[in-house]
Formats: C-alpha cells, structure tokens, sequence
C-alpha cells in the first residue's frame, strides 16, 4: 500500500481534482460476509435439488442458466438479477424464486431473459416468483430490452393463489406488460421448453413470435386430467397442446422445434432477425463508441477491505470510485463545497458517468450541491451512479431552521424527475429520507445492488428503539403502569432485533427490494453492465417539477 | 571453370516457355527470373489460378483439364511458343519432358528444347533399345525378355524362363505406372494386359517388356550431366528405395552405406551409359541393387531433370536448372569431375494428397490450410498455395520437402521437425506416414530397400489390435481435444473483444474475458469428433468438453470421461494460426488450422510431433417439418449389403460383367481410371452381377454405388 501511495504521489495524475489515495482503511470481516454470500449463491444455483435436476435431465432438458448460456453470444457475459429472490422467504426453499431473470446478449442485441426453473416446485408461480418476473419485464420495458421468455412453468401456484392472482402487481400483470411493451415495439419472444399450463399458456400466445419443442412443450388452457374432469374427453397430453398441435393448427406457436437444442437455436434466430434500427434510435444514450478505456489504477479486489461491517464507522466513498473508474480518474465537482456529498464525472468502460457519493449526512449544502449536479448531469445525458452509504439528513432545530427540509426535497426532485439512466448501489448504510434523496428503491434507478455489508431501514435499529421507548414509556404512564428499566431494555432489545432482521441485505434482496446482493470486487463490472444496458433506449428530456426555493 | 560459350556469337535464351504445371514450372521459373530470363507458363482450364501461372511473366492457355488435351498437347504447346516469343521450351518433368517427337519438333523448327537430345531421348525412351545400347556399352543388366515380340503367349514363355517372380513393365514412360509385379504363372494374364492398357492410355504405347525381379532391392541413381561439347560427368547418386506403389516418397543423396569405390563405380557406369547415346542436359540413370549380392543393374536412363534433383543441388551447391540452360545455350560444363563435392547429406519427401489407411489412394480437395516449415537447410518446392485445389485430373503431390544437413543424422533431425512442421488440412495427406517412416529405427540405420514400407508395415501402420497403443492415442487426442477448446475459445474472445457483433453499441464489458457471471463462472461446453484410427469399424468418437472460464483467463477442461483429469490451460493468441498454450505447467507453441465446410467446422491441431484432426457440427441438422422427421441416410448404412462402391472419383474405362452374369469372388468387374492409374473393381463375393448401370467412358463419383452382387439372379 505505502508503496502504491508512493507511486501515485509522484505521479501527474495527482493534479486530476480528487484523486485519492490507496489507502485501505479496513478488512476481513466483509471476507466473511462474502464467504457467506458465495455460499448461499451455491445453494441455489444447484437448483431444486439433485433429484429434480436429474429429472429435468432425463427428459432432455437443460436448466434454466444453461439454456440462457445455449441462447446468448458465446463468451459473452450475463448479468442475472435477484439470485437470492424468495432467500428463507417461504416455509420450503424457493431457490432464486423458482425463475431465472438476466440480461445478456444476442447476435450483439441486449435481450432480458424470464427462464423458469422447472426443477423448483415445478416452475409454479409463488408470489416472488410473479413479482421477480415482473421486476424484469419492468427493467425490459424501461431499458427497451427484447424479452425472452424460456416457458416451463405449473402456472400458478395454487395454494397461495390469493397473493398470486387478483391483484394489480399479481400474475395477470405478466400479459398485460407483454401487450403494452409489444405496443411499444419492445419484442416478446416465447420458448416453450416444458408446460406451458393455464394463466400460463398466456405467455407465448402473448408473445409477437413463440417457438415449441417437439414432446416437451405444451400449451393448453386445461390439462388431461381437467379436461378428462370436465368434459369426460380422454386425450394425451401432446395431442390435447403439443407443438403439432399448436404450430399445425391452432396457430398458437410459430416455429416447430424438433428438440430443446433446436428450440434454442431457433430462438437466437428470431433475435437475429430482429430489425429494431428502423425504430430504435439511430443515436441512442451511448456517447463512447471508443472501446479504448483504461482500467483502474487500483485493485478492484480492494474493494472488498474498504467498507467497515460496522457502519458506525465512517470511510471516504473516494476509495470505492478509485476502484470503479477508468483509470481511477475523477474529476470533482463542487469538492470545497457541501463536503459531505462526493460528487464528479468519471468514465466506466469508456462510458461518461456522474458519480454521487455519501462521506457523510447530508446537511442543506450537500443537497442543494447534489441537485445541483443532478441538473447537469440530465442537461448533457450523462448517466448517474449512486453509491449510497446514507444515515440521514442532519436534524436539530438549526437544521429545520435552515430548512433542510426544503434542501432534501430539492434533490428528492431532481432524483425522481431524472430522464438519464440510473445505477443505485448500497455500499453501507441507507436509512431515512437519505435513502430517498440517493436513489433508493422507491425512485426507479433503472438497477439497484447491495453490498453484502449493506443496511436498509427507516433509522437506526437502535434511534428507533429509543423512539419507540420513548412513545412506549408515555403510553404506559397514562395508564399509570410503572415501566422498570430492566423491561424496557428488553423491549428496546426486540425493536433492534427486529431492525436488524429486516435491514439485512438478505431480507431485502429475498423480498426484491434491490437487484441482488453483490461481490464488491464485481461493482465495476456490474456497473458497466447496468450502464450499457440503460442506454439501450433513446435519450429522453428531463422536465422537473416545482422546486421549493 | 565458368560456363563459357567457347567464343560462338549464338543467340542466347532470353525467353523460356516452361510446358508443365505445379512445382516444377514454379521451379523453373525462379532459376529463369533468376538469370534474368523471362518466362511464359502454359495451363489448362484447371489451371487458369494456379500458383505457376502466377509465378511466371506470362501465361497461354493450351487447352481443357485432361492431359492428353491440353500438357501432351504438343502442337497446342508449339503454339504457345510461337505465339509468346519464347526461343526455348523446357518441359520440366512427365507429360512431354520424354518424347522425343516433341524434342525433335522444336529442333526442326528452331527453339531450344532445355534437354538432351532428341535421339537420345529415344534411344533411352525404348527401355528394350536403351538396354541393347548399354549392353553393349558394358553396363550390367538384368536378365529379361526386351523383344519386339509382344504375344502373350511367347512374353508368358520369357516369363517362366527367367523365373518368378517377375516384373512388368511398359518400355516407354516411368514413375511406376503400369508397372506390375506377378509371382506365380496363372496371375501374369490379367497383370500383362492390364499393364498394356494403362500403357497406352498413359504413353500412348503399349509395348511392354519383362526382367527378373530382385526380392532385395535398392534402388539407386546417378545424376548425370553433359554439355554439347562432349563432357559428361556425375553429381554423384542419389538413393530413392522407400517407396509405396512403386513411387518414389523420400529420396536421398548420397546413398547410405555404401563405399566410395562403389560409389565410384556407380558413377563411371552412368557416365559410360550418357556417353554411349551422345547425351547432353540433365539426365538420370537408374540401378538395381542386389543388396543380397551387392550387384547393381542398369534399370534404365531417365532423360530429364527428375523429381529429387533438389537433393542432388543440396550436397553439390549448384542450381541444375541454371545448368541446364547455360548447356542449352551451348556452354561447357563450369566444373569438372574432381570438383563436384559432396556436401553432407540431403533428404527429400513427397507431400502427396492422398489416403495412406486406404492403400494410398490419391485424394482431392482444397487446401483450406497450408503452412510449411521455413528455416535455413530447409527447401520447399511447392506448386500450389492455401485456398488451391488438388484436382483429379494431375498427380497429387503438393510439394517436396528439401533437407540439408552436415551429416545424414544431422539431416533426419532436421526431416523430422520439418515434417512436424508441415501442415496441411482440408485433404488427407501422408505427412503423418513420412513422420513414421523418418523416425523408424532402420530407416535411421540407413537399411533401406524398397520393399521398406512393406518390411515394417507393422510399425508404419496402424494396429487396430495393439490396445496399449490405442489407449495411447485416445489420451493424446483428449489432450489436443482440449487445447483445441482453450485455443477456439481464446480466439474467439480475441476477435470478438475487437469485432463487436455489427451494429451493437453494446459497452466492450459484454464480451470481456473470462465472460461474466454474478457469483458463479461461465462454463460452456464443446463436442469434438475425432477419427478413431484403432476402431476398426472406422467410427469416430465423439469427446465432450466442459470448459469453466477462471477469473485469471484460464480455463478448466473437463472431458466427460470416468476420472479423467481436469485440465487447466491458458492460451495466448500469437498470430495467424499460433498460439502460445500452458497446460499442467508445461509451455507449448500450438498451430490451429479452422476451415468450415458441410456444415461441420474442421480443426486441426499440430503441437509438437503431434497432429490431431477434429470435427465440431455447426448448427443442427434437422428438417423441416415432422413429416420428414427421419433423418437424411447416412452414406454408409444407406449401402446394402452386397453393394460394390466407387473407391475413387475416376473415369469408367472397362466394363468386364454385364448384368445377371456369374462372377467369382475376386474377379474384376470394371477398371476405374483416374489420376491417372487404374483401378480394378473386384466382385466382393461370389454371385449374379447386378444393378450395373455405369458404361465405359462415364464420370462416377466416390463412393457411388457400382453394382451388386446378389445370391440369385433377378427374376
């Protein structure tokens, strides 16, 4: 490290505004944090299980990551989403949700992959399991991604058909989404690998083109037993909905696939045939076609030392952009002014980028400084990186005297009227209205990630025991109770417990709050990956609403 | 001594029309550019791309792809001259190098024939009159019947009389063809009038002439010289016995084992032999050696500059085609006997295009990739580049590789990189054959005969039955099997890292190496077909990779295989075709040839000694719709039993069944001809011919079915 330092300092580098320097604060505990994370991953990569898996194989089929891998440029990368969706959510495990999501590319197009895992529950639809696919066709839709959907789904799962069917964000909102992006000229692409059963039947006879494979795939409203049920009609289940069927006469599916591998194949065919130049943009987001750009000067590994566990302790948000950046070049905007909000242009793989950062809580400066640079950022289409680690906006009477109310609002708004892409990564802390101001989940950044170190919740566990405390201890005077210090220890001790329960990455990524939970060495990368992505689409104007001056 | 023109003031050459194709018209012009000489190519309509037409200043077509129409064309060729200019042909080796009509059509008309004499030609043309003349001149001959009387009655009498076995052989031309070898009466019927068919399809002479065979032969020639003033000398022998069908594929100079007195010998009776026709130019003259009797024969006397003169030039340091022009402008020889040298040792091997498992059959194709060795000592005498075609209608040698060394050790270490080195794909070739033959013990001891190949075919040729050695070679393919995928993969991210897919505006991160994956590795996997050339059923063997890219660009391979080891390698992209591949920590150089055709990529590795060919299927092979769901018929279950197929692309020259008649297993039922030999198709089993459509003169396709042969006549 000291020599690093030592290279840097004599380096012209140094008089770029705000380069920092390698130094690393802190280390070890985030290893076991990542150990942890790895190990959870493992465990759901494996699917539903070897049983299932064998299964799955024997009927000459792949699983879902290996028919994404068959579908997507060879050697290209894929960045798929909310791996730890449905994370010790339900009673049984419901690994990734039982549904694969991601973006990749095809024949050089970006496409958005819904691949259902047949060896989870039968690739049924649990309430997360609705909720990721819809998260991704949102992306899809914000980004302008052709989707893909690998069919191999029960459909709906049954038992918990009330938290899976009747409401707006529910199963129906699946078909719903594949009209209105195929209005919008957003391709939707069905592969019916497996059965395609009930609601689900919806999905490739949605779709502007659908592909089955001969024996495995089905599509049918009601299957043999139903039919057999309702009308006494005995019929196997290829003749009742198999691909003959459907490609021959009912015209529900387009290309006839003699098996999986075929089914594929066809599949990146239809992507090739794609003509979107015609109504894509001639011009979109992508300002950098030079594919030069320089790696950082600092290790990205080193990420993973920077953040503290404890996010009691403060570190400087520099080093993580040194790590993320071209050549750990940053040029700071405004570095003397509202110091407790990095903010500055950098590249990421060539890409101009603006980077907002927390050294600290956000004072009336730090806000009008961010949105102040958030209006620049939209005025020259330059895609905005969030790397949140946010106790709050500071409070006290001095603070609501100089209305940081009114300074937090301001870059609440220019945050949510923002037209450029937007990346949120958690990197410590995200609590209160900081959470807002940077972009949090409620703001739409086009992808969001957490570190493994990440905390999320309205306060602190512990400000909002003494809150609650606080409130506890009034009501029970009024009713004259004498509350004794030692259960009111124990109450405190429940609301951290709490806090600490539902403010771990693990909870959040398991209800799709985020993206997913990520390695910190991989930030740049992922980051780079989510850039391109956004910038699929055609550049939009940036209308704000009132700002209270 | 200088060539000199001895003070005549005759005009010299300064335009050459070189009447023949491949390396040799390519040779010649190199010398001709060399002394300034301007050169004019002939070709035929196969040719018009050929690297000798573009290595020449000019080039005249002379007429369609066969022989006979367009490079034995010797009026068209006549033409040629003429009409380019040129005051002298050279005819290079075959076609019209030997006929002494076309050598004496330039003479009469004032162009210089680059060769020897017309009468010389003749006189040694007729190998029954070249052997009258040597005879007489006191060189030793084989005991043989060379009369004028052909009937096969009385040639099958000259036959018993000398003894089987027995060589035929047609008097006129060489390089093997026609030549037949019987060793028992009741087989010299068939084998005579075979050899006068091709004879008289190859020279246009069917005259045939017998000698004894000699079981343990060498075969042994001297490179001769002389110049129109009377001198002749020799540039030493050269030892051609390794050879398959009775040609020539790895020449040497000089001969191993022998003594200088015998060397000495061998070289007074060339000179004796050159003398006793008047002959001037390049020429060669050929001796048996009994190696039993240590007695040598003349066999006969080429009249030419042959195939192997490179060997000769390696260890005498002169250009004998610029020798053979200054003779033709009537200079004097520029050295005299004493100061031929003898410098070290030299081997040449013949790159031919053709299936070694298969008998040696002459192969066709493209030339999808083909680099050949460079380095100092090493020659290449090519006449075709990558992307050429080798065609059926000319011999299918694609080059000669040169060696030079200080000794004949020296010169087999240098034979054997070389050959390591030379790579061809998109035909078979015998380069894998000539590795063996280079490194089999005798062949280094220098005991070569020419029943070699024969001698040790156990070691030269596969043995299906040798387990041991096929667990070998199943463990060396998995191994280039997945350097060949750490290699694909390497340089596929390497072009796409800087070809993006046209049109993306995708940032570079998409396609960076190792692809990305959250919190897992990318894996893929990759199918390879390799001929198995120990499964006798000549089945190939599908090996199933699993590639896990590692964050450092490295990459886990795994073949599908109970227990096999997990490869780690890392390639690194060089250039072209090389690469620079880490495997277990042992650092290689590895050449990749990819070319695709019929809808499979085919992938040659050379790594070391090692060449390794695979097959990857592109795309899937499927039909349209489920009413043809039956797969297209694979060519050989399609076969029914019984069924005789082409083994060649070739011309129907004789038809000798008709349909329903009886035929014994064994008996011929058509002869094939093409590259210009013949080809007898036997009945496989005894039965009624049947099914027999193609007629004499009829183009047939390989593997096209001929006819059967069915138990019971067809009602």
């Amino acid at each position: 490290i000291g020599k690093k330092s030592s290279w840097v300092s004599s380096n012209l580098l140094l008089i770029r505004r705000g380069l920092c320097l390698g130094t690393l604060p802190n280390g070890g505990a985030m290893e076991h944090l990542i150990t942890q994370l790895q190990s959870h991953v493992q465990n759901v990569l494996a699917g539903g299980g070897p049983q299932a898996v064998k299964r799955n194989n024997s009927r000459n089929k792949l699983l879902p990551r290996q028919r994404i891998d068959r579908l997507l440029d060879p050697g290209s990368s894929f960045l798929e989403l909310s791996q730890l969706a449905g994370h010790e959510l339900y009673e049984e495990p419901l690994p990734s949700g039982g549904v694969v999501t991601g973006i990749g590319p095809v024949h050089g197009r970006l496409c958005m992959f819904v691949a259902n895992d047949p060896t989870v529950k039968g690739g049924t639809y649990y309430p997360i399991t609705v909720k990721k696919h819809l998260r991704a066709q949102e992306i899809a839709a914000q980004c302008k991604l052709p989707c893909v959907y690998l069919v191999d789904s029960g459909g709906a799962f049954l038992p918990k058909q009330a938290d899976v069917f009747p409401d707006r964000e529910n199963f129906g909102r699946i078909f719903y989404n594949q009209a209105i992006m195929s209005a919008q000229g957003i391709p939707q692409i069905a592969l019916v690998l497996g059965s395609c059963t009930a609601g689900g039947a919806y999905i490739p006879a949605m779709a502007d083109e659908s592909v089955m494979v001969k024996g495995n795939g089905t599509i049918f409203l009601a299957g043999p037993p139903l039919v057999k049920a309702a009308t006494g009609e005995e019929v196997s289940a290829e003749d009742l909905g198999g691909a003959a069927v459907h490609c021959k006469t009912s015209g529900v599916s387009d290309y006839f696939a003699q098996d999986e591998l075929h089914a594929l194949a066809i599949g990146r065919d239809i992507v090739k045939n794609l003509h979107m130049a015609g109504r894509d943009v001639p011009t979109n987001g992508l300002q950098n076609m030079n594919y030069e750009y320089k790696e950082p000067l600092f290790d990205v590994n080193e990420l993973r030392s920077i953040a503290p566990t404890d996010l009691k302790q403060q570190f400087d948000i520099r080093e993580v952009i040194s790590r993320i950046v071209d050549g750990s070049e940053f040029d700071e905007f405004k570095k003397l002014y509202g110091t407790t909000l990095v903010t500055g242009f950098a590249r990421i793989f060539g890409q101009p980028v603006g980077i907002i950062g927390n050294n600290g809580i956000l004072f009336n400066e730090s806000a009008l400084k961010g949105a102040h640079f958030i209006e620049i950022c939209t005025q020259r289409n330059i895609p905005l990186v969030f790397l949140q680690n946010i106790t709050g906006f500071m409070v006290g009477s001095r603070s609501e005297a100089n209305g940081i109310a009114k300074s937090g609002a301001k870059m609440v708004m220019a945050v949510s009227c923002a037209k450029v892409p937007k990346i949120t990564i958690i990197v410590g802390g995200s609590f209160g209205a900081g959470n807002y101001a940077m972009c949090g989940r409620a703001y739409s950044p086009n992808f969001m990630f957490l570190w493994p170190n990440a905390r999320i919740s309205v306060m602190g566990g512990a400000q909002a025991a003494g809150v609650l405390a606080q409130i506890e201890k009034g009501n029970k005077k009024k009713q004259g109770i004498q509350w004794n210090k030692e259960e009111e220890e124990k109450f405190k001790t429940k609301v951290v417990e709490a806090y600490e329960r539902e403010g771990s990455p693990y909870y959040s990524t398991a209800r799709l709050w985020d993206d997913g939970i990520i390695d910190p060495a991989d930030t740049r990368k992922i980051v780079g990956l989510c850039i391109s992505a956004s910038l699929n689409r055609a550049t939009e104007n940036t209308k704000y609403g009132v700002f209270r001056m | 001594r200088d060539f000199s023109d001895n003070g005549k003031k005759t005009e010299r050459i300064e335009k050459i029309l070189i009447a023949n194709r491949g390396e040799i018209a390519c040779r010649i012009a190199r010398t001709a550019k060399k002394l300034g000489i301007r050169t004019v190519a002939v070709y035929s309509d196969a040719d018009r791309d050929s690297l000798h037409v573009a290595s020449s200043d000019e080039a005249i077509r002379i007429g369609p792809p066969p022989p006979r129409l367009s490079y034995l064309n010797s009026a068209s060729i006549f033409d040629a001259a003429l009409r380019s200019g040129a005051q002298a042909i050279h005819p290079g080796y075959g076609f019209l190098s030997e006929s002494a009509d076309f050598a004496q059509l330039c003479e009469d008309n004032g162009l210089t024939f680059i060769g020897p004499p017309a009468s010389a030609i003749r006189d040694m043309g007729d190998k029954s009159a070249s052997k009258r003349i040597m005879g007489a001149a006191g060189v030793p001959l084989v005991p043989g019947y060379h009369g004028d009387e052909q009937d096969i009655d009385k040639m099958k009498l000259e036959a018993d009389q000398i003894g089987y076995p027995v060589l035929i052989k047609p008097t006129h031309g060489g390089g093997g063809k026609g030549m037949r070898i019987v060793h028992t009466p009741d087989e010299f019927v068939e084998s005579f009038l075979a050899a006068q068919r091709e004879a008289a399809a190859s020279f246009g002479v069917d005259t045939i002439l017998l000698e004894k065979y000699i079981t343990r032969p060498r075969h042994i020639e001297v490179q001769i010289f002389g110049d129109k003033h009377g001198n002749v000398l020799h540039l030493n022998e050269r030892d051609c016995s390794v050879q398959r069908r009775h040609q020539k594929i790895i020449e040497e100079a000089p001969a191993p084992n022998i003594s200088a007195e015998f060397r000495a010998h061998l070289g007074q009776a060339a000179v004796s032999a050159a003398k006793a026709v008047n002959y001037y130019n390049a020429g060669t003259v050929e001796f048996i050696v009994d190696t039993v009797s240590g007695q040598f024969y003349f066999m006969e006397m080429n009249t030419r500059l042959q195939v192997e003169h490179p060997v000769t030039e390696m260890i005498v340091g002169q250009d004998l085609v610029e020798w053979q022009i200054h003779v033709a402008n009537g200079d004097a020889l520029p050295l005299s006997q004493s100061q031929i040298p003898i410098l070290g040792h030299a081997f040449e091997a013949r790159i031919y295009a053709e299936n070694v498992p298969k008998g040696f059959l002459p192969a066709t194709g493209v030339l999808h990739h083909y680099q050949v060795p460079v380095s100092s000592g090493v020659r290449v005498e090519t006449g075709v580049r990558e992307g050429d075609t080798v065609s059926m209608h000319y011999d299918p040698m694609i080059a000669k590789l040169v060696v030079q060394g200080e000794n004949r050790a020296a010169a087999l270490v240098k034979l054997k990189d070389s050959l390591s080195n030379f790579q061809v794909a998109g035909l078979p070739t015998n380069v894998n054959f000539l590795q063996k033959l280079a490194n089999h013990w005798a062949f280094e001891n220098g005991n070569v005969e020419t029943h070699f190949i024969d001698n040790y075919k156990e070691d030269l040729f596969v043995d299906a039955k040798n387990s041991v050695s096929a667990k070998e070679a199943y463990e060396a393919a998995r191994r280039s099997a997945s350097l060949v995928a750490a290699c694909l993969i390497e340089k596929e991210h390497f072009v796409s890292a800087r070809n993006p897919p046209v049109g993306s505006s995708l940032l570079p991160v998409w396609y960076a190496s190792p692809p990305f994956r959250v919190h897992h590795q990318a894996k893929r996997s990759i199918e390879l077909e390799w001929d198995n050339e120990y499964d006798s059923g000549g089945s190939s063997k599908i090996l199933k990779l699993t590639i896990t890219y590692q964050p450092d660009g490295r990459y886990l391979i795994e073949t599908e295989e109970n227990g096999s080891p997990v490869l780690e390698v890392k390639a690194t992209y060089v250039k072209d075709h090389s690469f620079r591949v880490e495997a277990d920590g042992v650092i290689n150089d590895v050449n990749l040839a990819v070319y695709s055709k019929e809808q499979m990529r085919h992938i040659h590795i050379w790594q070391g000694s090692f060449h390794h060919y695979f097959r990857e299927k592109l795309g899937l092979e499927f039909s349209e719709d489920e009413e043809s769901q039956h797969k297209p018929r694979s060519e050989s279950s399609a076969i029914p039993q019984g069924a005789v197929v082409a083994p060649m692309a070739g011309l129907v020259v004789k038809v000798l069944a008709k349909n329903e008649t009886r035929v014994e297993a064994g008996q011929p039922v058509l002869v094939l001809e093409a590259m210009k030999m013949e080809h007898v198709v036997k009945a496989p089993t005894s039965g009624y011919v049947n099914g027999l459509q193609v007629t004499v003169g009829e183009q047939v396709s390989d593997g096209s079915v001929l006819f059967n042969v069915k138990d019971k006549k067809n009602e």
